[in-house]
């Protein structure tokens, strides 16, 4: 088991905003989150790699408690890649340094061999000949696949994308939703928020709808986006299917 | 009675002298002062609130009162508390390094909390210590964004350095003074400063122009 959730809850003061969630999420397995805006889905990521600190409940990646004290959090990170809607790529930075610069620092990899490794993922994500250009230059499909180059040069075991193409004009997200098919594909571990449902159908194995700080429901895509099971879900999926 | 060119070339070695020590007091304000405004931003940017209070006291009192006052203070209580004995030069550094301190605090502070919160989040996502991010990632950037600021802080503490002239600090101002009560002459000896302050502050936006400059296109 990659991820394991376990009667986690959030609360930002007063605020509930997970109740009782309990997911898991296997070796290769591609989980899709779709709910309303401010059902928790955000949260629940950001809690995954520990951007949010957990009210109470167990977080365990690949068997490790991270909410343990003791759990060296930097090093699980590395483990976490993390994509945000907001690309959030280093402005200061050229795309090849924006990627080169934690496997350096935090991995401590010669440079040289940083640089051929983030080569090969521009490569992959199509954007070799913007190593050297600054993120400022780039369109936002361009930087969001940067930003998932990014993240992958750390050679994480799983990835969390947070709605990846929300902050996209339309034309750009397609390339940006076929890198990270590939990436299913090749076997990465996969958490992501989206409200593309036709990337759920087509490369989910499962797909959770939260409402209220709960999962409500959770389904294989055919089977969810088809067959909903309860009121909620229903009224949802006819808003955006 | 003309403008007595004659008698500002004669003080001229002194004007000069002064305009040195003046040249030094900033410098050494400027230097310290970037310091401990470094150490003192971090202290108030610390999340527990008994260890950040002590900085946030510091900056209160230094920005809370006039800089003449802390003068008087460090030179007739504190200086003569540590040294035995009075010293105008050492007074000096002090105050307008601690006071220079205050202010470049509140713009390290400010310009570090301008920097987007996701930039952290990216960085510690990638497994970044929080110290690494706020060294690779936020500072870089904060640098930047504080430089026009802290051009302005060392502008005024260049103006604000003629105030040690008050406890005979053989700075420039005061050497107008000392030439005002000579001749009883006016007009000569604080014109002839105001115009050295005046090039002295245009050097410095010059420099911190250049600087912006550079960092821009890097
Ligand atoms: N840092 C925070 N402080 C206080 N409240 C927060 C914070 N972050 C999120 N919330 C609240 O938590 C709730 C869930 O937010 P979250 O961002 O997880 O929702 P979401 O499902 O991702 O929504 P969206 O689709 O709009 O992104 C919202 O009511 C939000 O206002
Ligand atoms: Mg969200």
């Amino acid at each position: 088991m990659m991820i394991q959730v376990e009667n986690l809850k959030k609360s930002f003061g007063e605020n509930e905003v997970l109740k009782n969630i309990n997911v898991s999420v296997e070796k290769q397995e591609v989980v899709v989150v779709i709910g309303p805006s401010g059902s928790g889905k955000s949260t629940l990521l950001r809690c995954i790699n520990q951007l949010e600190s957990i009210t109470s409940g167990h977080i365990l990646i690949e068997g490790a408690d991270i909410s343990d004290k003791k759990a060296n959090i930097n090093k699980i990170r590395q483990d976490v890649g993390m994509v945000f809607q907001q690309f959030n790529l280093f402005p200061h930075m050229t795309v090849l340094e924006n990627i080169i610069l934690a496997p350096m620092k935090v991995k401590k990899i010669a440079r040289d061999q940083a640089k051929e490794k983030a080569i090969e993922l521009l490569k992959k994500v199509g954007l070799e000949e913007k190593a050297d250009a600054y993120p400022d230059s780039l369109s936002g499909g361009q930087k969001q696949r940067i930003a998932i180059a990014r993240a992958l040069a750390m050679e994480p075991k799983m990835m969390l994308f947070d709605e990846p193409t929300s902050a996209l004009d339309p034309e750009m997200v397609g390339d940006v939703l076929d890198v990270m098919k590939r990436l299913a594909k090749d076997g990465m571990t996969m958490v992501v928020v989206t409200h593309e449902m036709g990337f759920a159908r087509e490369v989910g194995d499962r797909v959770i709808f939260m409402d209220g700080g709960y999962i409500v429901e959770e389904n294989e895509p055919h089977e969810l986006f088809s067959n909903p099971q309860e009121e909620r879900t229903k009224a949802f999926l006819s808003k955006v299917l | 009675m003309g403008f007595r060119f004659d008698l500002i070339w004669g003080y001229g070695p002194l004007f000069l002298s002064g305009m040195m020590f003046t040249i030094g007091f900033s410098l050494a304000g400027i230097v310290f002062g970037t310091i401990l405004g470094l150490i003192v931003s971090f202290g108030k940017m610390m999340k527990n609130k008994w260890l950040s209070a002590p900085f946030v006291c510091y900056i209160g009192f230094f920005r809370g009162t006039p800089l003449f006052v802390q003068i008087l203070i460090i030179h007739f209580g504190v200086v003569p508390k540590i040294l035995g004995q009075s010293n105008a030069i050492v007074a000096g550094v002090i105050a307008l390094s601690l006071n220079e301190a205050a202010y470049i605090a509140e713009v390290f502070r400010a310009g570090i909390q301008s920097i987007d919160e996701g930039q952290t989040e990216a960085a510690r996502s990638l497994g970044m210590s929080h110290w690494q991010a706020m060294r690779y990632i936020i500072l870089p950037q904060a640098v930047k964004r504080v430089l026009p600021p802290m051009g302005n802080e060392f502008i005024s503490l260049i103006k604000d350095s003629s105030l040690i002239s008050a406890i005979a600090a053989p700075e420039m101002t005061y050497v107008a003074t000392e030439m005002n009560a000579q001749y009883t002459l006016v007009w000569e000896p604080y014109l002839t400063i105001a115009f050295i302050y005046l090039i002295l502050t245009l050097i410095m936006s010059f420099i911190v122009h250049r600087l912006e400059r550079r960092m821009a296109t890097k």
